[in-house]
């Protein structure tokens, strides 16, 4: 049985953030390489980084990647601090463009943010609106009273089929909706608090963050859970039946077994 | 058997992966060094600077702060010591001999002191300097408005922009420049400072002035300006982008 799981609007603004996502990333990472180190608060004081990647020569000369946490240190030499003979913060396989290029990085990551931005908007109006937020994703009391189920569920690789896969599951309308209206907002919001003139006409944006350090700070942490929101979902569409996921994205038809069958489960945003 | 099989897949695809995505990532570094595609997210900028002054007012100030809030340390960054001579013997001399030369489209082409520069009415202010790099500092700067200083010299109607040249040349002897449009060069908190923390300006922060533009990223302000021009455009000057870094491929709008 198919049915009509994603309307076009839905697909297009998943396909526009597949292209911007992965850009976005890179290129922040070229640009927190100008100064691989966070902080908190207003001012950068650099005897109090929260996190820093450096390059240290040992005694015998040898050059290390240092990347310090919250005040231990940690050999990352080859991936974090010190990479392919350079001095750096994340390797040149990680960063737009490659090479330590911070103003192209910057022209990367500016002109992206518009178009990730903008179908964020347009997004999560056409969600509210069209009511696709509070039929098909949130996840609303009902939902989460199936919680534990789903995690365990989920934890042995048994994924919802028939009629339970044809909407998406608790832990899907946490992810999405927490991505959608949380993880998004918070990361267009944070890099405008580093905005010099955004911060002079809304001031308590940098209240909110805890300083432009600190906004700095958060936007990297939101960077990552990005990152770790894209490899879950990547691995949900894998297991879950890739082509199928695949196929139910570009023409939005998604094949449901009804009993036994291929494993099917609905990854998509 | 099956699970050898499995693996050999896993790697091939991992392989696969791993080949398109240095592939992709060859053809973003060969974009970025293209002529056109640069321009084309250079583009982004004119949209940035337009919505920004759209939702700042003309008069929104940089936030303030205590001076419990200063830095310890305040970081010199670019140029320390400019490799100029006629700069050095004027700081040997306290710069007594050194005249901020304002001119171009301007009605009264003037020529000041520093004496006559610190005898201005002053403003004073403890602002956060946000280097394009990421890091932050906090400091005290104490100068004479830009926008008195312009008022003096009364532009011409044809002029749009306020350019700073500056004392610090580069290896290739390319001299540090930048530019405001009057919004900028206007607004209250845009100084010419002479003082730091209290003290005057040190040679490592651009003694004997040095532009701030609080609402604007650390390239834009310039250290060891010399002279003031008031042009109607930038594109005959140096690399024609309106600045030392502009030319480099940074933003002309510095203020994301």
């Amino acid at each position: 049985m198919r049915i009509y799981r994603h309307k076009l609007p839905v697909r297009i603004g998943h396909w526009i953030n597949v292209l911007c996502l992965p850009i976005l990333i890179m290129s922040g990472l070229q640009i927190f390489n100008a100064h691989p180190a966070l902080y908190w608060g207003d001012r950068s004081d650099r005897d109090r980084p929260l996190l820093s990647m450096r390059m240290v020569v040992t005694e015998n000369g040898e050059r290390k990647g240092i990347t310090t946490v919250l005040g231990h240190p940690f050999d990352t030499t080859g991936l974090l601090g010190y990479s392919s003979d350079m001095r750096r913060g994340f390797p040149s396989w990680a960063t737009l463009p490659g090479p330590q290029w911070l103003a192209m990085g910057r022209r990367w990551h500016l002109f992206f943010a518009w178009f990730f931005v903008i179908n964020g908007l347009i997004f999560g109006l056409y969600a509210i609106i069209s009511r696709h937020l509070t039929r098909d994703l949130f996840p609303w009391w009902k939902d989460l009273r199936g919680l534990g189920r789903a995690l365990l569920d989920h934890l042995l690789f048994r994924h919802p089929k028939g009629e339970e896969a044809k909407r998406y599951n608790v832990l899907q309308k946490i992810a999405y909706t927490g991505v959608i209206f949380g993880l998004g907002p918070l990361i267009v919001l944070t890099g405008l608090s580093m905005s010099p003139m955004i911060d002079a006409a809304f001031p308590g944006l940098l209240t909110l963050f805890g300083g432009r350090q600190g906004a700095r700070t958060i936007h990297f942490v939101a960077c990552f859970a990005f990152v770790g929101f894209v490899v879950v979902h990547l691995a949900m569409v894998a297991i879950t039946g890739l082509w199928n996921n695949l196929r139910s994205m570009f023409t939005g038809w998604f094949a449901v077994a009804e009993h036994e069958g291929p494993h099917d489960e609905q990854p998509s945003h | 058997m099956t699970n050898n099989h499995r693996i050999d897949r896993r790697r091939f695809l991992a392989g696969a992966a791993q080949a398109a995505g240095l592939l992709l990532l060859a053809g973003c570094d060969n974009l970025s060094r293209s002529e056109w595609f640069p321009r084309l997210l250079g583009g982004a900028e004119g949209l940035t600077r337009r919505a920004q002054r759209l939702l700042t007012s003309r008069k929104a100030m940089a936030k303030e702060y205590t001076e419990a809030e200063l830095s310890p340390v305040f970081p010199a960054n670019g140029n320390n010591d400019p490799d100029n001579p006629d700069y050095q013997a004027m700081a040997q001399n306290g710069f007594a001999d050194w005249k901020l030369q304002i001119g171009g489209l301007v009605q009264h082409p003037a020529s000041l002191s520093l004496a006559e520069l610190r005898a201005l009415p002053a403003r004073t202010q403890i602002t956060r300097h946000d280097c394009v790099e990421g890091w932050s500092a906090i400091g005290k700067w104490k100068g004479a408005p830009l926008g008195m200083l312009l008022s003096l010299a009364q532009p011409l109607p044809a002029a749009r922009y306020v350019v700073f040249h500056c004392a610090d040349p580069d290896e290739d002897d390319q001299a540090y420049y930048e530019s405001l449009d009057f919004e900028d060069a206007y607004h209250p908190q845009t100084i010419l400072a002479y003082e730091l923390n209290d003290h005057t300006l040190p040679v490592a922060h651009g003694a004997p002035i040095r532009l701030r533009v609080e609402r604007q990223l650390g390239y834009k302000h310039a250290k060891y300006v010399m002279r003031i021009e008031l042009v109607e455009g930038f594109e005959s000057i140096a690399g024609g982008k309106g600045g030392y870094w502009e030319d480099q491929g940074y933003e002309w709008y510095a203020g994301i």
